[in-house]
């Protein structure tokens, strides 16, 4: 019985009453979906979990050279990890540390460059790697924060025809589905970005459905920008002319990468995506 | 200053485009950052005024105008109107003078600054050419033949020119800074190393392997004999940097240069330290490269040192130009 009251005390007089009231009201209607009143405790039980117990992710730091590290959470695919990376990502962006030239998200780690010169002037007697490392476990020590306003869903019109779809065909053939079959699979589901990379502007989104996941192809070929593809469980647009490997489905009429915008890609990491099939003559006149 | 013959691949770099990794767009920048800088501290210019990056066989260029410039960087037989010049000295060049390369004796890249710099609307606040997105720099692209390249000060007559077609100024950047005069490179562990067997890792440490020609501004490809692996696991992609060495699904090493992708997904088993990067730049396909391992503090002072040479040569540069302009007036 010691367990809530802790979690009672400690929280009543921060967070005010009015937060506290819009949480039980949240917890009662959202997250137990019932229209039995939860008690008091239970609802404390729940304050515990999500405010003392917040989830931690193992990670390794190591160094990328001598201007640059990792922080490292699992060779993995995985949407908690991504949330966390990107989450992360934003909290030490909004700190805009001296000497910090960039943050790169991807799937399960988030890279953090630095200029060696400004930072071994913070360092004192520590190695610039060392300093930016402690810096780093810092951050990662305090609370995650809350993410709000820094995604988007995009919906993106593809059209799916054979002339577009290389490789629709080979899919099909090697997944026993029917064109049709593969495309509304393909359309069927909500996709995460889960970072940009490869291309400017290139997202890398899934998962994709394990009836249509298909492997890269074994020598890239050229690639038409807009061309939208499946790599393993991944699927992603081609922004710009590149050899590609990744198996094509369809392309999109949109724009991915604009140079002239000042925010130059359409996606970015911790969007969500979802496609939906458009006639050629509706591609054409896009 | 016009294009009067193409080089295989010439173009405008600075010291590069930061901040935007995480949208897939990367760094770029000059090859070999020391040398670009010297180029244009010769000129008078600024730390980040553009430099055109020149790889034998280079353009020619015509310039119409009066006009200080100064290469550094690799040797590439540089001539004015037929006289050869000498790299890292400022050469003043009269009106209507040619600048042409004649051959490569040292280095595999020149840098050409000129005083004022280029008149090059910056992309994403840098004027380097991003060739793969074909965005910054002159046009997004390497230049071609008849190219008028418009510059910040178009007519920099001087009365040291009076008699003369073009004068090379009495000084020049030294550019040695490490008491080291072999081309060995400097690495530090990548995080995938272990992925190595033990004599995977022996091969690396002891064999020189030599730079193919499918090598460019993106990466390096090495000729090593297959290295032996104990994992074949699949990664994710996840960040890489300027000096990455990847090992490639074949067994081969591809080691990454300025126009390298954001990010990677091939094992990471070492990274060239910075202060070597102008090193690995200047290699040329066909040369050898050995690498050995350091330690984090090692290449870090390395950098300072560095760092510390190239801010007297700044400083050196910028007095003696200053001196010969206030001598002459």
């Amino acid at each position: 019985m010691s367990r809530p009251r802790a979690a009672c005390t400690t929280l009543a007089p921060i967070q005010g009453l009015e937060v506290f009231d819009f949480l039980y009201l949240f917890y009662a209607f959202t997250v137990k979906k019932s229209t039995v009143v939860p008690s008091l405790l239970e609802f404390s039980w729940y304050l515990e979990e999500i405010i003392v117990n917040q989830p931690a992710f193992p990670y390794r730091i190591f160094s990328l050279g001598d201007q640059a590290l990792s922080v490292d959470y699992g060779n993995v695919i995985d949407e908690t990890i991504n949330e966390e990376v990107i989450a992360r990502y934003y909290q030490l962006k909004n700190e805009h540390i001296d000497g910090i030239t960039e943050l790169i998200p991807a799937y399960s780690s988030l890279t953090i460059c630095y200029d060696l010169i400004t930072i071994k002037k913070q360092a004192g007697s520590l190695n610039g790697f060392d300093w930016v490392k402690k810096l780093v476990e810092g951050k990662l020590e305090e609370p995650r924060p809350f993410l709000e306003n820094k995604s988007d869903h995009i919906k993106i019109p593809v059209c799916y025809d054979r002339e577009f779809g290389v490789d629709l065909p080979a899919i099909a053939e090697s997944k026993n589905l029917s064109m049709d079959e593969i495309i509304s699979i393909h359309c069927s589901k909500k996709y995460k970005v889960f970072m940009l990379g490869f291309l400017p502007g290139f997202a890398y989104m899934g998962t994709v459905d394990d009836r249509i996941a298909m492997p890269r192809k074994s020598n890239p070929v050229n690639v038409i920008p807009g061309s939208v593809g499946i790599a393993g469980i991944q699927t992603g647009i081609y922004p710009l002319f590149s050899p590609g490997g990744w198996q094509i489905i369809g392309r999109t009429p949109l724009a991915l990468f604009n140079s002239s915008k000042e925010q130059p890609s359409l996606l970015k990491a911790g969007d969500s995506v979802s496609f939906y099939p458009i006639a050629k003559k509706e591609f054409v006149n896009f | 200053m016009k294009v009067i013959k193409a080089g295989i691949q010439d173009n405008i770099q600075d010291m590069g485009r930061f901040g935007h990794q995480h949208l897939g767009i990367n760094p770029g920048g000059a090859m070999d950052r020391f040398a670009a800088l010297v180029a244009n501290w010769l000129v008078g210019n600024d730390t980040k005024e553009a430099v055109i990056e020149l790889n034998f066989p280079a353009s020619a260029f015509l310039f119409e105008k009066p006009l200080l410039i100064a290469l550094s960087g690799a040797d590439l037989g540089a001539s004015v109107n037929g006289d050869e010049i000498p790299v890292n000295h400022p050469v003043w060049v009269g009106k209507n003078s040619l600048l042409q390369f004649h051959k490569i004796s040292k280095g595999a890249r020149a840098y050409l600054a000129v005083r004022g710099g280029y008149k090059i609307a910056p992309w994403l606040g840098s004027k380097s050419t991003n060739l793969k997105a074909k965005l910054g720099g002159y046009k997004g692209r390497s230049l071609h033949k008849d190219d008028d390249i418009p510059l910040n000060y178009d007519n920099q007559h001087h009365p040291v020119l009076d008699k003369k077609e073009f004068f090379v100024l009495p000084w020049h950047a030294d550019m040695s800074w490490e008491n080291n005069p072999d081309k060995e490179i400097l690495v530090l562990p990548g995080a995938e190393w272990n992925r190595l067997t033990e004599s995977g890792k022996e091969t690396f440490m002891k064999t020189s392997f030599v730079v193919t020609n499918q090598s460019d501004r993106m990466g390096y490809r090495l000729n090593n004999q297959k290295l032996p692996v104990t994992s074949g696991e699949e990664m994710v992609s996840s960040g890489v940097s300027y000096g990455t060495i990847q090992l490639l699904p074949d067994g081969k090493l591809i080691v990454l240069m300025a126009d390298h992708q954001t990010t990677g997904g091939y094992p990471r088993l070492a990274h060239v330290i910075s202060a070597h990067h102008p090193r690995l730049a200047q290699l040329k396909a066909g040369e050898k490269i050995q690498f050995r391992f350091t330690d984090q503090r090692t290449a870090e002072e390395l950098f300072l040192s560095q760092h510390q040479h190239l801010q007297q040569l700044h400083n050196a540069c910028k007095i003696r130009l200053e001196e010969f302009l206030y001598a002459l007036h």
